[in-house]
């Protein structure tokens, strides 16, 4: 097993616009990709996340010399919308998981690394 | 043979069968290269002293065996000490505990094979990581065929093996849904591969032809593996076409000779007869991608077999082109569609089909194609176009045919 964080991204906007039957497909998906997960592996937790409007990012410095500053890491048309984070047998699967999310998204699969003597969630 | 030559032909013959079981018994990507170089290094050490053992294969198998199961112990001990080392370990043996669905080839070589060339790894990375592991082609070999520095290519094959484990890329033949759709990646990879050495678009050789040849090698272990998978078959008998003419297509002089000028016997027959046998085999196809290679393949065998330049059947090539551009109309397919067009219908009409069609960034070809017909068709324009050919020829040995070619029609 491998335990992967599943990072959505879309186009702000897509959402709020979306009719209900559009927005019933996103769950429909969503719950097929959870479903995978279930029966390859286990979801460990996953979130979708306000707008990119509503970030705050500091950068890097020690502690009081952080800058705070308004917005995302990075511009982009589409920003991180969400993410999985989940355990399964190996990327094929992982990929396979992937491909029931909706179809606007772009997704990233990154694997996680273990820290020992620091156990995870 | 001496011991050396054995040596050299078991590396040849075996490295990808040798990785490939390493690999199913360690699952360690990272350990499992190594310890076959190192007992590689051994044996040149040893055999030349001893004599080549009885079964080459095995004994570096099982030098390669006790480097592994060293190299594991040293962690283990290690690991006492350092935790980090050994929860890695256990990492990299974890990945690839799948179990295959089952029904299709059980055969660590194609595992090998799928595994370096899974889609999750760029182009680049996948044709060098196959080269290396399945067909033991030399990290300076392959550096030598993408013309980038050794240093640069060993890191490039460090990044794939690091993402293979990282990532869980599985060490396992997928279900059947989806290995038609695996085994047009490793299609394509090969192919990469093949061409970087077939016609290197820099540098100052026009072909590479040992590292094409071992780019057909990579083609040929994994088209006997999956033998009735039409990408691979139609790729095969592409690449054997291609390749049977490398003997003809450089003089003595290391200059270029055209197609028309080669002395055809230097082609190699037996590999034309082979390759037009596996092309009998393979029906026209849905997929774009096997219609291509397939159609690619049979102007190809034309050409092999014509038996003189002028007996050459452009009729069909024509036709075969005309069927090409419907699956795949790249502007390199255009091109040579547009000179098969000049050659049976005359230069005015390649010159016709090359309206509208734009260079591709940096390649001189387009330019080089539309000199040669301006010039056939007696038009003045053909020095400019010369000119502009030259200008963006990267490659040196075409560089000198195209300037050969423009002092002979400036001197008319």
């Amino acid at each position: 097993m491998t335990r992967y964080v599943v990072l959505v991204a879309y186009e702000p906007g897509d959402w709020s616009e979306a009719s209900p039957e559009v927005q019933q497909g996103y769950f429909d998906a969503h719950h097929a990709f959870e479903r995978y997960v279930d029966t390859h592996g286990r979801r460990i937790s996953g979130a979708p996340l306000a707008d990119a409007e509503t970030a705050t990012t500091l950068a890097p410095g020690a502690a009081e010399d952080r800058v705070v500053t308004d917005g995302p890491f990075v511009e982009l048309a589409e920003q991180v919308g969400g993410y999985y984070d989940v355990e399964l047998p190996d990327l094929d699967a992982a990929i396979a998981a992937a491909r029931l999310l909706p179809s606007a998204y772009t997704v990233e699969i990154r694997p996680v690394v273990e820290i020992p003597d620091h156990p995870p969630l | 043979m001496t011991a050396d030559e054995v040596l050299t032909a078991t590396v040849r013959d075996e490295w990808g069968r040798l990785v490939a079981l390493l690999l199913g018994q360690f699952r360690r990507l990272d350990l499992v290269e190594d310890a076959l170089g190192d007992a590689v290094e051994s044996a040149a050490r040893r055999w030349p002293a001893d004599g080549a053992p009885d079964k080459p294969a095995a004994w570096l198998l099982t030098a390669a065996r006790r480097r592994v199961l060293d190299r594991l112990r040293g962690e283990a001990m290690a690991a006492r000490k350092e935790p980090l080392l050994v929860v890695e370990a256990e990492r990299g043996t974890g990945g690839g505990a799948m179990v295959d669905p089952g029904g299709l080839v059980e055969d660590d070589r194609l595992r090998l094979v799928l595994l370096c060339c899974h889609p999750s790894l760029g182009p680049e990375v996948a044709s060098a990581l196959a080269l290396r592991l399945v067909v033991g082609v030399s990290t300076a070999d392959i550096a030598r065929l993408f013309l980038v520095p050794e240093p640069t290519m060993a890191a490039r094959i460090t990044r794939g093996k690091k993402k293979i484990v990282a990532a869980g890329i599985p060490y396992a033949v997928p279900g059947r849904g989806d290995l038609p759709g695996r085994l047009r990646v490793v299609a394509q990879v090969a192919y990469l591969a093949f061409t970087a050495g077939y016609a290197p678009g820099s540098g100052p050789d026009l072909l590479r032809a040992d590292l094409a040849g071992e780019a057909v090698r990579l083609v040929r272990v994994t088209h006997a593996l999956v033998p009735d998978e039409p990408v691979l078959r139609a790729l095969l008998a592409l690449v054997l076409l291609q390749h049977s003419r490398r003997d003809a297509r450089v003089d003595a002089e290391d200059g270029l000779v055209l197609l028309p000028d080669q002395d055809r016997g230097l082609w190699h027959h037996d590999e034309v007869a082979e390759a037009v046998d596996l092309l009998a085999g393979v029906a026209p196809s849905p997929d774009p991608l096997v219609e291509s290679y397939r159609l690619q393949a049979l102007v190809a065998a034309e050409h092999a077999l014509a038996p003189t330049s002028d007996a050459t059947r452009w009729d069909r090539i024509c036709e075969a082109y005309a069927a090409l551009l419907q699956v795949n109309p790249s502007p390199s397919a255009r091109l040579a569609a547009a000179v098969a067009l000049s050659e049976r219908d005359g230069p005015k009409a390649g010159l016709a089909a090359l309206d509208g069609l734009e260079a591709l960034a940096g390649s001189h070809r387009l330019a080089a194609v539309r000199a040669e017909l301006l010039a056939r068709a007696g038009d003045d324009a053909a020095l400019a176009a010369f000119d502009e050919a030259i200008r963006l020829c990267g490659n040196d040995v075409e560089r000198a045919h195209l300037l050969t070619r423009r002092e002979a029609v400036a001197a008319g």
